[in-house]
């Protein structure tokens, strides 16, 4: 254990050193790539530059992005033990966080619509959407309030893929134009992108709430029977 | 070299140093709950250092920005999936750490 330890620290120690030492004698970039991203705004479609590098510029990247996110909730569903779903066994039926979840999920799907919105000029987009309607659902399942739709199979499946499928599908929709894979004409790019990012932000928050709801909180002993905790002394 | 302590470079010393706690930790334990959350110390590090570093004086780099703003969202999921992968583990085997083969 002490071994351990010591190897660890030296290591950690060594790698930071490395690492300091790294930021430090940095070259230059030798492409300008603000100015460069900064002089095609004007063909992107939005008027943030995040967002136009994420879903025009380089929306490639963006894309299998999205389908890694796909593939970890593809690869946890099949790794899921046939188990009924019971939000009422959460453990936080508590009356005050039913209470606050009244006030507080309206505002959550407010602040995600805006920030889906704000993403064309501000920070902002479906990232950050998504992770806002995630969290709205998480806590629902806290409270013990069940959706009956998240448990329609078909339904949650359609869901997870209809992010990627449309930003697919309007990437190839455009080559039917004549312009290359995922490049978007400059006329109907801000359209097209509210299109992707609104799929996108329903497809992310069902992703993670989905990775989350696979996990119900029993049924993890070894022995495979549910035993009653022994006290803490 | 001069700047080396300048204000915007404080977001990369502090990923610097994430990374290395990260690091520590991950070698350091064996538990592989304890793993996970030294190994997204490190991914945070890995993304203050990104997004540190994106701004050379000559304005922010968005470039690096997307990329991490993608890959929190992809760490979170990835965190999912271990977890997930981790209960199965333990539900099967009853241990909470990795074989070694020393």
């Amino acid at each position: 254990m002490i071994r351990r330890v010591v190897f660890a620290g030296l290591l950690c120690l060594g790698v930071t050193a490395a690492l300091g030492w790294a930021v430090l004698e940095r070259p230059m970039p030798v492409e300008n790539l603000p100015e460069r991203v900064a002089s095609a705004m004007p063909e992107s479609g939005v008027e943030h530059p995040i967002t136009a590098v994420l879903l025009n510029f380089r929306s490639y990247d963006t894309l299998l992005e999205i389908a890694v996110l796909l593939l970890a909730v593809v690869v946890a569903l099949a790794l899921r033990e046939a188990q009924p779903d019971r939000p009422e066994q959460m453990g936080l039926d508590n009356p005050l966080l039913r209470a606050v979840m009244a006030w507080l999920l309206p505002l959550m799907l407010i602040v995600a619509g805006f920030l889906l919105w704000a993403g064309a000029y501000q920070p902002g987009g479906a990232f950050q959407a998504g992770s806002v309607l995630a969290a709205a659902g998480v806590l629902l399942r806290l409270a013990g309030v069940s959706a009956g739709w998240l448990d329609n199979a078909v339904l949650v499946r359609a869901g997870l893929a209809l992010g990627l499928l449309t930003f697919l599908g309007i990437g190839m929709l455009v080559m039917l134009a004549g312009v290359p894979f995922l490049t978007y004409p400059a006329a109907h790019a801000g359209t097209l992108i509210l299109v992707i990012e609104l799929t996108l932000t329903l497809s992310i928050g069902l992703t993670l709430l989905s990775l989350f709801r696979l996990n119900p909180p029993y049924a993890d002993d070894p022995d495979d029977s549910r035993t009653q905790e022994a006290p803490k002394p | 070299m001069s700047g080396a302590l300048s204000g915007y470079l404080v977001f990369a010393w502090s990923g610097v140093l994430l990374f290395g706690l990260g690091l520590f930790g991950f070698v350091a334990h064996r538990h592989i709950v304890r793993r996970l959350l030294a190994f997204n110390i490190m991914g945070s590090g890995a993304f203050l250092v990104l997004v540190g570093l994106a701004q050379d004086g000559r304005g922010v780099d968005p470039v690096p920005h997307a990329m991490v703003i993608t890959g929190i969202v992809v760490a979170v999921a990835s965190t999912a999936l271990a977890l997930v992968v981790f209960r199965r583990w333990y539900r099967a085997s009853g241990r909470t750490d990795l074989p070694e083969d020393t």
